[in-house]
């Protein structure tokens, strides 16, 4: 019978979990949230919570309100208080809760204390009692929520009342209790360190205790004590080192272990202790070599958790007494950490290196070239932590490079400061310091950003600021003025004309006779003249004898600016009715909303003007004709043949003479060069470069060329490399034995950034010599090149398809030998025809196809087999001269779009050295290839992945075809094009409750109403799918009048379309990561449905 | 005054340098301690705070005593520069005198304060081993889950840091702990919730 009472019992709380208060309990604070993510503004927010927390109010002071009510609101106002909102009229019932509920209630409780109250807080009084009462109780979880609120926040006065208390709980029999009391006496040692001076012995036995926890929790407390007095510690230094043999050594439970790292935390403080208890002490640190060796060694997995040990590692054989095997250890780990391609572990070993730097400063030397390159690393923390690594190694000669690095950096330091600047004179003071002493090294943007953020500041707020500024700058006036750099006196009179109004005790004389002063010196160059004189300009009227004075100096002035300056000077120190209405003062109120237009407006309107049209809306009829020559021109023009429409460059010249009747007969328009596009001129990329010099390279077999490679000499490395090593000397001179000799011999080689697999033979210690020695031997090695090539694209099929790669110009050279960062550059540089960069995809297959081609569908079939399957578009026609004609086919991919261009040759003679390139700004680009030859009537296909990543409505691109009808003589034919967005799209699939967190995820969104197809049946059915065909979007649902549609941007960001029946409109509200994304969506969809 | 020490600077004297350098460097500490900000020197962390990418806080733990306006302006501040990085930077920054250190997870940032000498990486790893604590605990956890259920959050990050300090970073002994204070609740609800049903109270 008990039986079945008890298994009842025990199946209770399943059986009500669904109804159990914590369902019920969550559900005002449910609504809550709810309601809060629904509004739109922070006014309404505002309004909601302040709503919530008077209801909260009335509720908390009820006579009526049980303890299980009182949780819940105490739930609630955590929840306004995590918002910013005060909510302090709870504090008091969050110690009450603890108080007197039960063990629910008091979770709670405890919880609200620790986050509502300071250690300070005076109400924390009124808690000790109960968590007296707490730490007697025979309920455990009661005794470890009394712990856990004492170690975050108890008063510091009544730490004796629960000091023996707490310290019983050290023998306690659960290990969860002795782990909270350690942590709890540890933080009394914090705050009040003589309380607990008395039971040292005890945490001696906490340090050995059998539970790793208790044991690691102990370790914060001896941390802190050895920190204070090392050598009172120096006895344990062998049960430290045992400890840290057996973590390593594997003898913790498994669950200690953190990505199969054996308790990583616990290794660290270890290690802390040691390099604090081994500093300076030489039998101390000979004790833990070992332990200290066997850390290095193990820490060999890559994974962040590794290289955190490592750091400490290194930090503590860098810190004791040193060994010179363990040095050079840690040196080569230092090694691995800067050497990653990893920003966050080149960070860390920037630091590691900054420390070591101070004990051996050479080790800077190995690694110049990646300092170099940190020094002008686009994240502010990594190159703030490179200056702190160069101010370690600063020597009296390299001190003046440092120093200028150090000024560039100043200039990014001010303007950020001034958000933590705790008052305006430091403000002041510190810009002071900075513009005399950085002076004229400062780039332009900050002086002009100073005086931005005073000229932008409210009034009554800023005030304050600029009169301290307007003080501070008359007292360097009355001073020695000869050295002060332009910037500064610049600086100093714009703030003096614009605000010397405020400082009321100061004589307007004397302003300007200071000001006057400077306009003598020679030193002022004839700019800060300029800025004088206008200062002077604004200080307001009554000195006009001083003004006038001035003025008659200065019209004898040579300088004609001045001269002219002076004249308005004294006209408006004459006339005060012309001078009150040139200077207004604060007339600088912006009518944002452009409202003095209205007029205007309503008048072009009534005049029969279009209405005003935000741009995605305007693109749609401007995509229409400002691309004169493009080939989405009308056919129907073709008529009217043009045939003196020679294109004027060079290359296409032969194109018009050779041409023939038939194609006369139609509109060559292709061969002209686009040069209007619809943001203006277009720069001519390819006509810049010499067009037969690329080619000519590429003629020469592939045998001959590699030869000609071999004797050819190592390529500069480009000017921009050649800039940092020279800067590398300069920095990291003085440090070495022959400092600027060592460079090139001792850089290091920077991590091969163009490969796609590391190759596995390369171990990172072997690498550093091999590399060098590559790239000091003059000349390339067969062997080099082809495993780099191999290496890096191993799906290419070998020998067509790499030589055709390999014949671009020159890059492979450098690529092959060298691999390093130069690649990048190099490649660069030498196809620069190839403007934005990174290949994507190049696989050229030359198809054989003897029947003659026509532009037409069957081209289709040529596609690789790969890609038949794939949903394409029509084939439509590029180009075409005499002898070549270009179509080209969109294939959707779900991570790219495919572009495909066939290629015909529509001679019967052979055509060479078919190159395509292809550029595009907008999209990720892509590169060109060379094919061999073309067969007489045969096309090639070529295909190109095209990714893009900011979403633009319409993309053009642009392209070249070269190739040889004879030897030597190169033919160009440009080709253009343009996709849109549409093309980009992807449907999305999703659930509706993924598509609903999802929602709530995003941040930008757009609404708009767009047409409602009503045409046939459900309106709102035909119109999703009419979109869905459009623009291949995914319907996740339709539920009644509303529907829900998801699609994203390749395989990138998603956009979520929530569209809902409203009268004869669809209300579309798109959402998206993107902030463009949703605008671009809409305009196509609006563009799907008036098509419709 | 000042002209004579730029003078010296030009020259490159190495003591005025070093003198100029250094307070370049610490300008941002004096900051803090202007700001009256006492820092124990000691590695633990000093708060630790979760929001969304829109900036909305989800959680917030201060693990040094400071007013609520200093929590709000710091909260803000460090909320304003996270997002402001960009994805291929590195994970920490500098921030007064100490180093943030943070980590995106879907659309939730993860994000402590913690002293300038600490070790980066293995604050990093504190914060992965709570996100997996969380996942553990929640069962893939998303920003929903820790929006509706913050109080439990805060009970898992109390367990597994306590006053800044790791506790136990075992993740077995942490999501056992609190199981059984969940467990507690469910045995103490269970039997009132069924006299609730009947209508005897």
């Amino acid at each position: 019978m008990s039986d079945v009472v008890e298994k009842t019992l025990t199946a209770l709380p399943g059986l009500f979990e669904s109804q159990t208060g914590a369902a019920k309990i969550t559900n005002r604070l449910r609504q809550l949230i709810k309601s809060i993510t629904e509004l739109t503004s922070k006014h309404e927010e505002e309004n909601l919570i302040k709503r919530e927390l008077s209801a909260i109010k009335e509720q908390v002071s009820s006579p009526n309100t049980t303890m299980k009510q009182m949780r819940e609101i105490m739930v609630r106002a955590m929840y306004c208080e995590m918002l910013g909102y005060d909510a302090s009229f709870t504090y008091i019932h969050a110690i009450k809760l603890a108080q007197q509920g039960g063990v629910l209630e008091k979770r709670v409780g405890y919880l609200a204390v620790s986050l509502f109250l300071n250690e300070g807080h005076e109400l924390l009084l009124l808690l000790v009692n109960t968590v007296l009462k707490d730490l007697q109780s025979t309920n455990l979880i009661e005794v470890c929520m009394a712990l856990t609120v004492v170690a975050q926040v108890f008063p510091k006065d009544m730490i004796p009342a629960v000091l023996p208390l707490v310290e019983d709980k050290l023998s306690h029999p659960k290990e969860i209790i002795r782990r909270k009391a350690v942590l709890a006496l540890y933080k009394f040692y914090l705050i009040a360190p003589n309380q607990v001076q008395h039971i040292h012995a005890k945490f001696c036995k906490a340090l050995s205790d059998k539970d790793p926890g208790v044991m690691a929790s102990s370790l914060h407390i001896y941390l802190q004590l050895i920190r204070e007095s090392p050598d009172s510690y120096k006895d344990l230094t062998g049960s430290f080192v045992t400890i840290l043999k057996q973590v390593l050594g594997g003898k913790l439970p498994v669950d200690f272990n953190y990505h199969s790292v054996p308790a990583p935390w616990l290794q660290i403080q270890l290690l802390r202790i040691l390099s604090l208890l081994g500093k300076e002490d030489q039998s101390t640190s000979e004790l833990m070599y070992e332990v200290l060796d066997e850390s290095l060694r193990r820490a060999e997995m890559n994974h962040n958790i590794t290289y955190a040990i490592l750091y400490e590692c290194v930090k503590a054989v860098y810190t004791i007494h040193p060994k010179a095997e363990l040095l050079e250890k840690a040196a080569r780990c230092i090694g691995n950490f800067v050497l990653s391609p990893k920003i966050n572990l080149k960070y860390l070993g920037l630091k590691a290196l900054t420390y070591v730097v101070q004990h051996d400063a050479k080790l800077a030397l190995q690694h110049q070239m990646t300092i170099i390159e940190c020094l002008d690393h686009s994240d502010f923390t990594i190159k703030r932590e490179t200056l702190e690594l160069l101010f370690r190694i600063t020597n009296a000669q390299n001190v003046t490079v440092i120093v200028e690095k150090m000024l560039d950096f100043l200039c990014y330091v001010p303007i950020k400061t001034l958000t933590f600047a705790p008052d305006n004179s430091w403000f002041i003071q510190t810009m002071n310091d900075v513009f005399s002493i950085g002076g004229d090294l400062l780039q332009q943007d900050v002086p002009n950003n100073f005086l931005r953020l005073l000229a932008e500041g409210k009034p009554e707020e800023d005030d304050q600021l600029r009169l301290y500024a307007v003080e501070s700058y008359l007292t360097v006036l009355k001073g020695h003025t000869s050295h002060l750099p332009q910037c500064f006196l610049q600086v100093m009179s714009w703030v003096l004309g614009e605000y010397a109004h405020l400082q009321e005790s100061v004589d307007r004389r004397e302003v300007i006779r200071l000001l006057t002063q400077l306009l003598d010196q020679r030193s002022v160059s004839s700019e800060t003249r300029v800025w004088i004189l206008s200062a002077l300009t604004k200080i307001p009227e009554g000195q006009t004898d001083l003004i006038l004075d001035l003025a008659e100096s200065l019209s004898s002035s040579q300088d004609t600016v001045l001269r002219q300056q002076a004249q308005e000077l004294r006209h408006l120190s004459q006339d005060s009715q012309l001078r009150e209405w040139v200077l207004v003062e604060n007339s600088c109120a912006v009518d944002s909303s452009l409202s003095f237009l209205d007029g205007f407006v309503s008048e072009a309107l009534a005049a029969g003007a279009a209405p005003y049209k935000p741009p995605h809306q305007r693109q749609e009829e401007l995509s229409l004709n400002l691309e004169p020559y493009s080939f989405s021109l009308p056919v129907s023009l073709s008529s009217c043949s043009i045939t003196d429409r020679q294109s004027p460059t060079l290359l296409s010249v032969s194109s018009g003479l050779s041409g023939n009747s038939a194609e006369l007969s139609t509109l060559i328009l292709e061969g002209v060069k686009r040069v209007w596009g619809k943001d203006g001129y277009l720069p001519q990329k390819e006509a810049t470069a010499p067009p037969v010099d690329e080619p000519s390279a590429a003629v020469q077999p592939a045998s001959q060329q590699e030869a000609a490679e071999r004797i050819e000499p190592r390529p500069e490395p480009s000017t921009q490399n050649q800039d940092k090593q020279q800067l590398a000397s300069s920095l990291f001179v003085g440090l070495g034995v022959g400092s600027s000799v060592s460079l090139l011999g001792k850089s290091e080689a920077p991590p091969p950034r163009f490969r796609k697999k590391p190759r596995p033979h390369e171990s990172s210690s072997s690498s550093g010599t091999s590399k060098r020695s590559s790239d000091s031997s003059s000349h390339s090695s067969r062997n080099t090149t082809d495993s780099f090539l191999y290496g890096s694209f191993p799906e290419e099929e070998p020998a067509t398809s790499i030589s055709t790669f390999d014949h671009t110009p020159k890059s492979t050279t450098a690529n092959g030998l060298s691999q390093n960062k130069d690649t990048k550059e190099d490649r660069h540089a030498n196809t620069s025809q190839i403007l934005g960069g990174d290949m994507v995809i190049v696989r050229p297959s030359t198809i054989q196809d003897k029947h003659p081609p026509s532009v037409s569908s069957d081209l289709t079939a040529l596609l690789p087999a790969d890609l038949k399957d794939l949903p394409h578009s029509d084939v439509i026609s590029l180009t075409s001269d005499p002898s070549l004609s270009l179509s080209s086919c969109r294939l959707f991919r779900d991570e790219a779009l495919l572009l495909v261009i066939f290629i015909s040759n529509c001679t019967e003679t052979v055509i060479k050295d078919v190159a395509v390139q292809l550029t595009c700004e907008e999209l990720k680009v892509c590169t060109g290839n060379v094919m061999d030859c073309l067969e007489a009537r045969s096309t090639s296909v070529c295909h190109y992945a095209l990714l893009m990543d900011d979403p633009h409505t319409n993309v053009s691109l642009t392209g070249t075809v070269s190739y040889q009808t004879q030897p030597g003589h190169t033919n160009t034919l440009p080709f253009s094009g343009t996709l849109s967005t549409a093309d980009f799209i992807r449907p999305l699939v999703v659930t509706t409750e993924e598509y609903g967190k999802l929602w709530l995820s995003l941040s930008h969104d757009v609404k708009q109403n767009l047409k409602l197809l009503t045409d046939a049946g459900d309106p709102l059915r035909t119109t999703l799918n009419a979109l869905k065909d459009a623009l291949q979007l995914h319907v996740v649902d339709i539920i009644g009048s509303e529907g829900i549609v998801a699609c994203r941007l390749l395989s990138g960001a998603p956009c979520l379309l929530h569209c809902r029946v409203n009268g004869a409109a669809l209300a579309m509200w798109l959402r998206s990561p993107h902030p463009a994304l949703p605008d671009f969506i809409l305009y196509h969809c609006q563009r799907a449905l008036a098509h419709h | 005054m000042r002209g004579q020490e730029s003078l010296d600077f030009a020259k490159g004297r190495r003591v005025h340098v070093t003198g100029f350098l250094t307070s370049a460097f610490t300008a941002i500490r004096h900051i803090a301690h202007a700001h009256g900000i006492e820092c124990n020197i000691n590695f633990k962390m000093q708060f630790m705070l979760l929001f969304s990418r829109q900036g909305k806080l989800r959680l917030q733990k201060w693990y040094v005593p400071l007013s609520d306006t200093q929590k709000k302006k710091i909260s803000r501040e460090v909320i304003q520069m996270v997002l402001a990085r960009k994805p291929k930077m590195c994970s920490f920054l500098e921030w007064r005198d100490m180093k943030i250190v943070y980590k995106r997870y879907a659309s939730l940032y993860f994000c402590c304060a913690v002293e300038d000498q600490e070790n980066e990486l293995i604050t990093l790893e504190i914060i992965h081993r709570y996100v997996e604590l969380l996942d553990k605990y929640f069962g893939s956890v998303c920003e929903l889950d820790i929006i509706f259920n913050f109080e439990k959050a805060y009970y898992i990050l109390d367990e597994f840091i306590l006053g800044g300090e790791a506790q136990e970073t075992s993740k077995k002994n942490v999501l056992k702990a609190i199981e059984q204070a969940d467990m507690l609740q469910e045995e103490a609800e269970a039997p009132r919730s069924v006299l609730e049903e009947i209508g005897l109270t």
